[in-house]
């Protein structure tokens, strides 16, 4: 391996080398990713429901979900007669782009990251937010009104919940005083933001943003199978569908690993590795995520809306201010 | 390869195939996505500016932030009246949009 | 390396705005944009300019576009419909571009323009914006973000009502 390194290094330089080697684990890492945890929200929810879940391919239906991925693999791609082909064909490529960039500015271990940007925060949320565009793309593309009603519930739900989010990222930041991620982790060497008040509240509100930012249950809105067969996704087949559904896991462990980058710590911990920590709190965030989706019921649409604006901005932004006040008092005291 | 010039022209060309969607269009939106080619034109110039000719390179950053605020402002206003427009003329077509009163 | 990117960049720039501008299906132009400004914004990353090329994807593609995507939506009735792009001066249009490409022409290249002897090296500049804004550019800053309020009212007035009215 080192031998290997080197030539590597030899060929390309040490930045490339670099940025062309955590490209290739961040792309194994999103498929391993995905894998485990769509068996994982299986059998949570097997588990939830007093079922047992897949229990049939492997021990505890460990690889039922690569069985599901032959099957969408081998599938015909069906493309609808009206759609409109450009905009069809491009949204299941466009969505797993910004997913490895985000990857590549997350510290994952002290010292371990691929690309350290002075900019790091922001450039997961600019590209995160790519989602929205994407959607939009699916929605109009498939020429179908479930797809197209999904499409801007998406939209409206995303912009709505995107500013209690973001306030609450600047909160952070402002608590870090950087907006490299690597720096913020630093930061909270004596104290996670999370421990202390204001950081609680923002980690709260950031917590119910994010489930609402990856569409996920009770804001499942977007893809309600109840009311609008499979939202924007419903005229895709698959390796296409298996598109929406990567990008969708990865989301979600892309924005649990941000909370607990800006919230707890990154990689802090005792005693085990830092890497081992960082995938631990990840992991048990997007429990988190999938213990929501099988015990709150789906909210309505204009309770949805109504929540971010009426009480989810407000209360980030007092927070902002307070936390602002916060450290302005704290280096008075110092 | 990477100079001044080059910059300038890729702005250059930037900003004419903008003026010529907006001469061309005539439907609002379609004009308001025009502009905004022509708008990102400017900023790259800007940006040009900052690196190859002031020694300063945080002033003419200031400068494309406030651009990035208009072109926010400007786009939701006009999709606002645009809006509103449709709610009248069930129409964006700036060729029918020549009452004073609706 | 360097000028590999920037003639990536350059490409997935302009060609996707000549759709922008071409297009007879509006929803396809409103689309094209998304690639110009991510072009757009690779060009400020290699213009030393990070942090803008970053805020070009959050407030240019997740917010300017979205926005015009959602208005093209909600003014467009039916999918196939394609906006008509016969406009009587149509030529005058293409006559008075050239025009004013040539007229950039002659401004870029006659133009002695000052050379810095020493380009500075690309520095992080984010810190750096934060001061300057701040502190030197307060006020324009602060006028900025009175605009944008006002905005906000004047745009959720407005569209209030012509809902009221009908």
């Amino acid at each position: 391996m080192a031998d290997l390194y080197q030539k590597l290094v030899m060929l390309l330089g040490d930045d490339l080398t670099v940025l062309i080697l955590g490209i290739v684990l961040t792309l194994g890492f999103i498929q391993f990713n995905s894998l485990f945890l769509i068996w994982l929200e299986r059998k949570v929810a097997g588990h939830m429901q007093l079922r047992l879940g897949p229990m049939e391919v492997g021990p505890h239906g460990i690889i039922q979900t690569i069985a599901d991925g032959i099957k969408l693999v081998g599938k015909q791609l069906i493309t609808p007669r009206y759609v409109d082909k450009w905009l069809f064909m491009l949204a299941p490529v466009i969505v797993l782009m910004p997913v490895p960039l985000a990857f590549l500015v997350l510290p994952v271990h002290p010292g371990v990251v691929v690309l350290d940007m002075n900019v790091g925060i922001l450039l997961i949320f600019g590209f995160s937010t790519l989602n929205v565009l994407t959607i939009l793309m699916a929605g109009w593309g498939s020429h179908n009104k479930y797809s197209l009603l999904g499409a801007i519930r998406a939209v409206a739900q995303n912009i709505a919940y995107e500013s209690p989010l973001l306030v609450t990222v600047i909160t952070a930041v402002l608590w870090a005083r950087s907006l490299n991620m690597s720096a913020i982790v630093d930061a909270q060497d004596k104290i996670w933001f999370v421990f202390t008040p204001w950081g609680a509240l923002a980690f709260l509100i950031f917590l119910i943003s994010a489930t609402a930012e990856t569409n996920r249950a009770p804001f499942d809105l977007p893809e309600a199978e109840s009311e609008l067969v499979a939202g924007f996704h419903t005229e895709y087949s698959g390796m296409r569908f298996a598109m929406f559904f990567l990008a969708e896991y990865t989301n979600m462990f892309i924005v649990s690993a941000v909370g607990v980058t800006l919230f707890l710590g990154g990689w802090r911990g005792p005693i085990l590795p830092g890497f081992i920590w960082f995938l631990l709190k990840s992991y048990v965030l997007v429990f988190m995520f999938l213990w929501f989706r099988w015990t709150f019921p789906r909210v309505r649409f204009d309770q949805l809306l109504g929540f971010a604006w009426k009480v989810l901005l407000p209360i980030a932004l007092v927070n902002l201010v307070v936390t602002g006040g916060a450290i302005k008092l704290i280096d008075l005291i110092r | 390869m990477n100079s001044l010039t080059t910059y300038l022209l890729i702005a250059a060309m930037l900003f004419t195939i903008g003026l010529f969607g907006v001469l061309r269009r005539r439907s609002l939106i379609a004009m308001l996505i025009s502009i905004e080619l022509m708008l990102n034109a400017a900023s790259i110039n800007f940006l040009a500016f900052t690196k190859f000719v002031s020694p300063d390179p945080a002033t003419g950053q200031i400068y494309v932030l406030l651009i990035m605020g208009v072109a926010a402002a400007e786009v939701a206003i006009a999709l606002a009246i645009i809006i509103s427009l449709y709610r009248w003329l069930r129409t964006i077509d700036i060729e029918r949009a020549d009452r004073l009163r609706g | 390396m360097k000028n590999f990117a920037f003639n990536v960049f350059v490409i997935i720039t302009l060609i996707p705005s000549f759709w922008v501008a071409l297009s007879s299906n509006i929803v396809h132009a409103a689309f094209s944009l998304f690639f110009t400004f991510f072009g757009v914004a690779g060009l400020y990353v290699l213009l030393g300019a990070d942090f803008l090329g970053v805020l070009q994807v959050l407030v240019y593609i997740s917010g300017i576009l979205v926005l015009i995507i959602f208005g093209v939506m909600m003014t467009q009735r039916a999918q196939m419909e394609h906006i008509s792009t016969r406009l009587p001066g149509r030529f005058a249009g293409a006559v008075l571009s050239v025009l004013v490409f040539g007229g950039f022409m002659v401004a870029v290249y006659k133009t002695a323009w000052p050379k810095l002897t020493e380009l500075p090296e690309p520095v992080p500049t984010t810190s750096e914006i934060g001061n300057l804004l701040l502190g030197k550019y307060l006020i324009p800053f602060e006028v900025a973000s009175v605009l944008l309020l006002a905005v906000l009212v004047g745009a959720a007035l407005i569209v209030r009502q012509s809902v009221r009215k009908e």
